[in-house]
């Protein structure tokens, strides 16, 4: 997917009208175990409902690593058309055969080489952790970052704001508004109030944490799992306090 | 240079034309000559409050369609010297506001000497309330000490910060806030607000805080800007707020329930 970047309209005949840039951006693998149409619309929707933000015309990477079944006679179609009724957009295929690439072929997806991506893991091992599976090399120019980066923003998020750190950690140094949404793929740290939303590990990452100087939240959510305004009201309300979770169950302890 | 302020709030009724009047006359009384256009195309009250709807003959429509020229269509106030009225339209709708309109009439009045320009926004967070906002360098947004009122502020500096010109340009629009229509008895029953929990939960900086007062009513339907009024607390609030928006440092006043007391006792005397 190489990056098209238009240049200025007024600039002369002789420019040229294309630049191809390498770039690297992260993606989300859609790892399809096993494909029953409305199993799968009904989990997409739920997972959805979870996580809003998320599926906003995010591109997706169908991947059949771990699939049971015949792949061949996968409906690719009928499945790529639920991902984008639910604001999944898939733009590529990956571990997939022969037959399902020539489905993707009509359906216009590209086709991601096998093999690459398990590579990357194991390059940079300790930051691999944070985000599993989720950076696509799109190139073959190195990677421009070797790890994720965060997100620092240093004013209040009002209500009606949202913020978002696409691969890595979201660090804001003020509060989050009633009626604001602060999401990373890594930990959130708030140096304020949260008394908005903050939903942390939103690709799945179990083991992001939320940590703010005074949970007033409406809603704190790691990897999906959620707690609301008056599940958090009975302990540490207005403490400094952090998230984390644990065999699906979020905790919410006290920063000491 | 000119310095474009808005006088915003999201909520409608809290106070922004009210303040709006005030603060352009009493920027003026200081020497400064100051023009306030009422953003709010098709209701038009800030004429009303200033006492000159019987002179509108243009309007800020007209100038930015060119059916008129600024000079045609500004109105000279009758009690401060310096300020100019640039009234709203009450026939055209909100959409006869573009961003290329409203620009060209700021730096016409700029170019025209104008020191303070004022901008009475709209309730609401559409169309006229962005165009009121979006050349602004310093916001003032009005808040009454009720949660739905501070919820809104706070859109509204959000929206501020992130879709104004200034923001655009990756630059801040300075901000401040002003509370208005503060009972501190009602405060202290805890049915309103305090202004500690407003300014925690706004964090931003304080321009004043403009106690609940009959004066005011009185003062619009007479037409005549709070501000004139010496002798009432909210006219005593909008001065202070007015010197500390130019850069005096004046401590807050009419917060707590001793001071309005003793007021209300100085007034039960002399009444
Ligand atoms: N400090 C005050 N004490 C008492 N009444 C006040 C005070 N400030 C404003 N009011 C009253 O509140 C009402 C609304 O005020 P104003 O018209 O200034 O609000 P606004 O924010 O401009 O409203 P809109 O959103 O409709 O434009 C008016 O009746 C006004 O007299
Ligand atoms: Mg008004």
């Amino acid at each position: 997917m190489p990056l098209l970047k238009s240049v200025d309209s007024k600039s002369s005949a002789a420019s040229v009208a294309f630049r191809l840039k390498g770039g690297l951006f992260p993606l989300t693998l859609l790892e399809i175990a096993h494909y029953n149409c409305a199993e799968f619309e009904q989990q997409l929707q739920s997972k959805a409902a979870e996580a809003p933000v998320f599926f906003q015309q995010t591109p997706v990477v169908l991947s059949f690593e771990e699939f049971n079944g015949d792949i061949g006679a996968l409906p690719l179609s009928e499945l790529v058309a639920i991902c984008k009724s639910h604001g999944l957009l898939p733009v590529a295929l990956r571990n997939s055969n022969t037959a399902l690439q020539a489905q993707a072929k009509l359906l216009d997806l590209a086709i991601m080489p096998v093999g690459r991506v398990k590579a990357a893991p194991e390059e940079q091992a300790p930051v691999a952790e944070e985000a599993p599976q989720t950076a696509v090399p799109v190139t073959e120019q190195p990677a421009e970052f070797s790890h994720s980066p965060s997100r620092i923003v240093t004013t209040p998020i009002r209500s009606g704001q949202q913020v978002y750190a696409p691969g890595g950690d979201l660090i804001i140094m003020a509060s989050v508004s009633a009626g604001a949404e602060v999401l990373a793929d890594g930990n959130i740290h708030i140096y304020g109030a949260l008394r908005g939303r903050a939903l942390a590990g939103v690709r799945g990452d179990t083991s992001a944490r939320i940590f703010c100087q005074s949970l007033e939240a409406e809603l704190v959510s790691i990897a999906g799992n959620f707690k609301v305004d008056e599940d958090l009201r009975n302990n540490h309300w207005k403490a400094a306090v952090q998230a984390s979770l644990d065999e699906q169950t979020l905790y919410i302890t006290p920063l000491v | 240079m000119a310095k474009i302020i808005v006088v915003t709030s999201g909520k409608g009724g809290v106070g922004k034309t009210t303040t709006s009047a005030a603060i352009s006359s009493g920027i003026a009384m200081r020497g400064h000559k100051t023009v306030v256009i009422d953003f709010d195309i098709g209701l038009r009250n800030l004429d009303i409050i200033m006492n000159c709807e019987r002179r509108v003959v243009y309007d800020f429509v007209n100038v930015i369609n060119g059916e008129a020229n600024l000079r045609q269509a500004l109105i000279k106030d009758k009690r401060a010297e310096n300020l100019y009225i640039l009234p709203a339209s009450q026939t055209r709708d909100k959409d006869a506001l573009t961003v290329e309109g409203v620009e060209r009439i700021l730096n016409e009045l700029a170019a025209d000497g104008f020191e303070y320009i004022i901008c009475d926004s709209p309730a609401g967070i559409e169309h006229g309330a962005f165009m009121a906002m979006y050349f602004a360098d310093l916001a003032i947004v009005v808040a009454n000490p009720e949660v739905s009122s501070v919820r809104d502020s706070d859109r509204i500096l959000g929206i501020l910060q992130s879709k104004s010109r200034r923001a655009e340009k990756g630059e801040r629009v300075e901000e401040c806030l002003l509370l208005t229509r503060y009972n501190p008895e009602r405060v202290a029953k805890g049915e309103m607000l305090g202004v500690t929990d407003v300014e925690e939960i706004l964090a931003t900086k304080l321009l004043g805080v403009i106690p609940e007062s009959e004066t005011v009513l009185k003062a619009s339907n007479q037409g005549i800007p709070v501000i004139h009024d010496t002798e009432s607390p909210a006219g005593q609030a909008y001065s202070d707020a007015v010197s500390r928006l130019l850069g005096e440092e004046v401590e807050h006043r009419f917060m707590s329930v001793e001071q309005k007391g003793l007021f209300q006792r100085l007034f039960r005397r002399s009444a």
